[in-house]
């Protein structure tokens, strides 16, 4: 089965992205499909490669981009909400003139109707948020 | 644009008062981009989400961007099914006049103005949430 | 229908939106702080009681395990791994989080 992710929150603040972690680890180790992981609201946050949590704690953005790259799995930021939230990749940061970018390994920024493209391609949605 | 034949059920439901968090704007923007997609479209509002609809609201001294006029868009969007939690209106001491009159214009019936809320109770939105492919939350 | 609930029913109307809106037959699954809602002796437990008569309940025991309750969650309700979360997405035309 196809299942498309969308997750409304950032990481450390909310469990939201601990659970939809869990659970897309949970179904791709079943043998189902992601088609998407879609970062929405604060849940961008989850792209930065900036954070620096201790080392006694888990790696939220890290253990994503992990997944990404061992599974090919597709995590989107949202470009509005990225915008928003200071979440910028090398084209942002051209286009808007920014010193730097941030986005961490495995995320790539992108429109809404990556989300409802999801929607509509996969089988279930499942949100987490608060 | 939506694969042949594959026309989903979307509903997005709004549970959160506008303002105080970004969700109620936020949601808007993807109903708005969901618009293009040519998918049969829903909007429920419950519990403090039908606080989103109230007319007449001036946010110049909170400094935020005042987004009433975006609903009134909706039909233009071709987004006209808006349901509403009656009793979440009534345990708010609120009613369908305190609500923004949403209205689209039907082409099949010569353009004629109908409104585009439906109050509803939670049998019928019990009903509604299980005829729907996508649940978008916020 | 799966219904997701992770708010504690003290905190948010999320459980009791939940209760009022799931039909029979219906699935609740309760997660993250939503596992306090399936607590027995509390001031909804007579409400989620009631629903497991005709709607299935459902609790996240890694959930309920970190908060220290697993072991006092209402009779009738399953407790379910992060497998069974998936099954449940699977086995369920559509899902319901009530954020």
């Amino acid at each position: 089965m196809k299942f498309g992710i969308m997750v409304n929150e950032g990481p450390y603040t909310h469990q939201a992205s601990d659970s939809a972690y869990f659970f897309t680890k949970a179904a791709l180790d079943k043998g189902h499909e992601i088609f998407r992981v879609f970062f929405y609201h604060d849940g961008v946050q989850n792209g930065t490669d900036f954070t620096t949590p201790p080392q006694d704690d888990r790696n939220v953005v890290k253990r994503w981009s992990e997944l990404a790259q061992e599974h090919d799995l597709d995590l989107v930021l949202c470009v509005a909400a990225a915008q928003r939230r200071g979440l910028v990749d090398e084209d942002e940061q051209k286009r808007h003139g920014k010193d730097g970018h941030n986005v961490a390994p495995g995320f790539r920024i992108s429109g809404l109707g990556q989300l409802i493209e999801a929607g509509i391609q996969a089988d279930r949605l499942v949100v987490f948020g608060d | 644009m939506s694969e042949a034949g594959a026309t989903k059920k979307f509903l997005y439901i709004n549970r959160k008062a506008p303002y105080g968090t970004i969700y109620a704007w936020e949601s808007l923007e993807v109903v708005l981009i969901g618009a293009a997609f040519e998918q049969d479209v829903s909007l429920l509002f419950m519990d403090d989400g039908v606080y989103q609809l109230i007319k007449g609201m001036d946010t110049k001294g909170i400094g935020m961007k005042n987004f009433s006029a975006t609903y009134s868009a909706l039909g233009d969007y071709d987004v006209n099914k808006i349901y509403v939690d009656k009793d979440a209106l009534a345990e708010r001491g609120l009613t369908l006049e305190d609500l923004q009159h949403l209205v689209w214009e039907d082409e099949n019936e010569d353009w004629a103005e109908k409104d585009s809320i439906r109050l509803v109770s939670r049998d019928e939105i019990a009903g509604l949430l299980e005829e729907q492919d996508v649940i978008f939350n916020f | 229908m799966l219904h997701i609930v992770n708010k504690s029913p003290f905190t948010t109307t999320s459980l009791e939106s939940c209760l009022r809106v799931s039909k029979p037959g219906a699935t609740i699954l309760l997660i993250e702080d939503g596992v306090y809602g399936a607590l027995d002796g509390s001031r909804v437990s007579a409400a989620v009681r009631a629903a497991l008569a005709d709607r299935t309940v459902c609790v996240l025991g890694v959930d309920a395990a970190a908060r220290g309750i697993e072991g006092k969650v209402l009779d009738g309700i399953d407790v379910v791994d992060y497998d069974g979360f998936v099954d449940l997405v699977a086995a369920n035309d559509g899902v319901q989080s009530w954020l």
